[in-house]
């Protein structure tokens, strides 16, 4: 059973063909990596799945429903919720108002009684902070709760970008390059919270440059070349396989793929 | 900022203290009308520093709503028959349904754009103002009628001083209300990323267009109450140099900052006064030390302040 499928997904920039006929699907508790040089169109499917760009042909279904042309935070509503490889963290606002952020979906969000501050209003703020502080504990930054987001180090980031996204939990987590600029140890809690993640139920789908951790963690990669898909599979038929062994992974990345 | 929003009570007790204490050091009436002045102002700034400050977005029209509150207690009651009371409610209620309106396509601006938008939507009700004389008076301007509530002929500078005053608290709360809320809490996001916000499910539009309404509706309350005050309008208070006037309000006491804007609107409003010793250098000053404050205080007044100060309470 699938939870999101991308029918044959393309987007052009100009003549470009950023991302040309591209499908894939996922189900729930899976983890689906998508793999690929720079530039082969990873960060943009993503963008073109999440709503941020308009897809230029094909469908995209969430649960069944076509959801294709649909804005962000519709998508949103339906379970679908994503962090971004260039951190886009709520830099002015603490670390656990950035989760709170999250909770938005599961939040009555009216403004008189903003305005006024109703009882009903300060009951469910107090909820939604501890909501809030468990993910962050969740994600090991409870020490951090009240400290202003743009002054976190890198690693934290990413980290409070996962507890943000979790907050509004979602059926369907894209996750862009979690682990970049990651040192090995940070990139090894990130690899136990997606399995985590992943665990409960949630279809995770992941952009990765860390082939390591890409072929730990991964159920199947996909792997992109210049906005086409080149090969499919679970991580052994990717990495057994010629083409994407030679052009892709390179040496370097075939020797990684065998160690872990 | 946070230090501020976490003691709201505490922020809105000196507030009222500062408002009753104030006039046991007033020598003359006329201490009373530039102090009445000053809660109008920040009144008016408040609700354009939740759109600016909170929410990120600029207005560079924002005079024309506070035009639309003073010339709907002129216009009411003048040609219309409607109590002065009921007429103020209309300025509001009419600012509200312009600002989502016209907020609807041009929210979808970002940045210079929308502050041309802004700035074009307020040239166009200052323009309707002055030609529009048999109901506006025209750039002569119009008397307004004394406000009275419940048979009380709402009169005299001590008077108003109150009256404002109480205003500015309410205004002061209710801006203050916001901070820890999600509409308050997705202003902030929509501010430091829209796509963020996005997708964790903001509707940036509707959020975009709550905070021009507020700011809209808190303009025009703040006009109805200076026409009132004053007894007379003139189309200047719809113009572009009072839409400047408080966006310098809001950004010399510091974006986001409500108590900011209570202090950038006591000294925008008092130097004019102070600096009139000064003769024809007036305004040369006053332009000085608005250029060297923003130069030595990049985040506006109160922000900057309360961060040296508590920089040094730690060290």
């Amino acid at each position: 059973m699938t939870i999101l499928t991308a029918t044959d997904v393309g987007i052009s920039f100009g003549g470009v063909k950023a991302v040309d006929g591209v499908s894939f699907s996922v189900s729930p508790g899976q983890i689906l990596s998508i793999i690929g040089p720079n530039g082969a169109g990873k960060t943009t499917l993503f963008n073109v799945v999440s709503g941020v760009y308009a897809a230029g042909r094909g469908k995209i279904h969430l649960s069944g429903e076509d959801v294709t042309g649909l804005p962000p935070h519709e998508l949103a509503a339906r379970g679908l919720s994503r962090t971004f490889q260039n951190l886009q963290i709520f830099q002015r606002m603490t670390a656990c108002e950035n989760v709170m952020v999250g909770r938005h979906l599961r939040e009555k969000c009216s403004l008189l009684p903003a305005l006024f501050r109703t009882p009903a209003v300060t009951r469910q703020n107090r909820e939604t902070r501890a909501a809030a502080l468990d993910l962050l504990a969740y994600v090991g930054l409870k020490d951090s709760a009240d400290v202003l987001a743009g002054s976190l180090p890198y690693g934290a980031c990413k980290r409070l970008e996962i507890a943000r996204a979790l907050a509004a939990e979602p059926k369907v987590l894209l996750l862009d390059e979690p682990a970049a600029g990651c040192n090995a140890v940070e990139t090894e809690e990130i690899d136990h919270l997606i399995r985590q993640v992943a665990d409960r139920g949630v279809a995770v789908v992941l952009v990765e440059h860390d082939m390591k951790l890409v072929m730990k963690i991964s159920d199947r990669i996909l792997v992109l070349e210049r906005g086409r898909p080149l090969a499919e599979g679970t991580p052994r038929e990717v990495r057994d396989n010629p083409k994407v062994l030679e052009a892709y992974l390179g040496h370097h990345g075939a020797r990684e793929a065998a160690r872990a | 900022m946070r230090a501020f929003a976490n003691h709201r009570f505490l922020t809105l007790a000196i507030l009222a203290a500062v408002i009753a204490v104030l006039p046991l050091v007033f020598p003359s009436s006329y201490y009373f009308r530039v102090a009445s002045l000053v809660w109008v102002s920040a009144l008016a700034a408040i609700g354009l520093n939740i759109l600016m400050g909170q929410a990120g977005q600029v207005s560079l029209g924002h005079a024309a709503f506070f035009g639309i509150g003073a010339y709907a207690v002129g216009i009411g009651p003048a040609h219309l028959g409607i109590p002065s009371w009921a007429a103020l409610l209309l300025g509001a209620a009419l600012s509200a349904v312009l600002a989502y309106l016209v907020g609807r396509p041009i929210l979808r601006l970002k940045g210079h754009y929308l502050a041309i938008a802004t700035l074009g939507l307020g040239v166009l009700v200052a323009l309707v103002i002055s030609t529009e004389s048999g109901w506006t008076g025209g750039p002569d301007g119009m008397p307004v009628a004394r406000l009275t509530l419940f048979g009380w002929r709402v009169s005299g500078s001590d008077t108003w001083y109150w009256v404002t005053g109480g205003l500015l608290l309410v205004g002061t709360w209710i801006a203050l209300n916001l901070d820890e809320t999600p509409t308050g809490r997705a202003f902030r996001a929509l501010h430091d990323s829209e796509v963020a916000a996005q997708v964790v499910g903001v509707d940036i539009a509707r959020f975009k267009l709550q905070a021009f309404v507020i700011a809209a509706v808190y303009a025009s309350l703040a006009g109805s109450a200076l026409a009132f005050m004053n007894g007379f309008i003139t189309p200047d208070q719809a113009g572009f140099l009072h839409s400047v006037e408080l966006v310098t309000i809001v950004v010399l006491g510091g974006l986001g900052s409500v108590v900011g804007s209570i202090v950038g609107a006591a000294v925008l409003v008092t130097l004019p006064q102070a600096l009139t010793v000064f003769h024809e250098y007036e305004h040369l000053l006053l332009g000085l030390i608005i250029i060297v404050s923003m130069i030595f205080m990049r985040n506006g007044i109160v922000p900057s302040l309360s961060a040296l100060f508590f920089q040094r309470a730690r060290s």
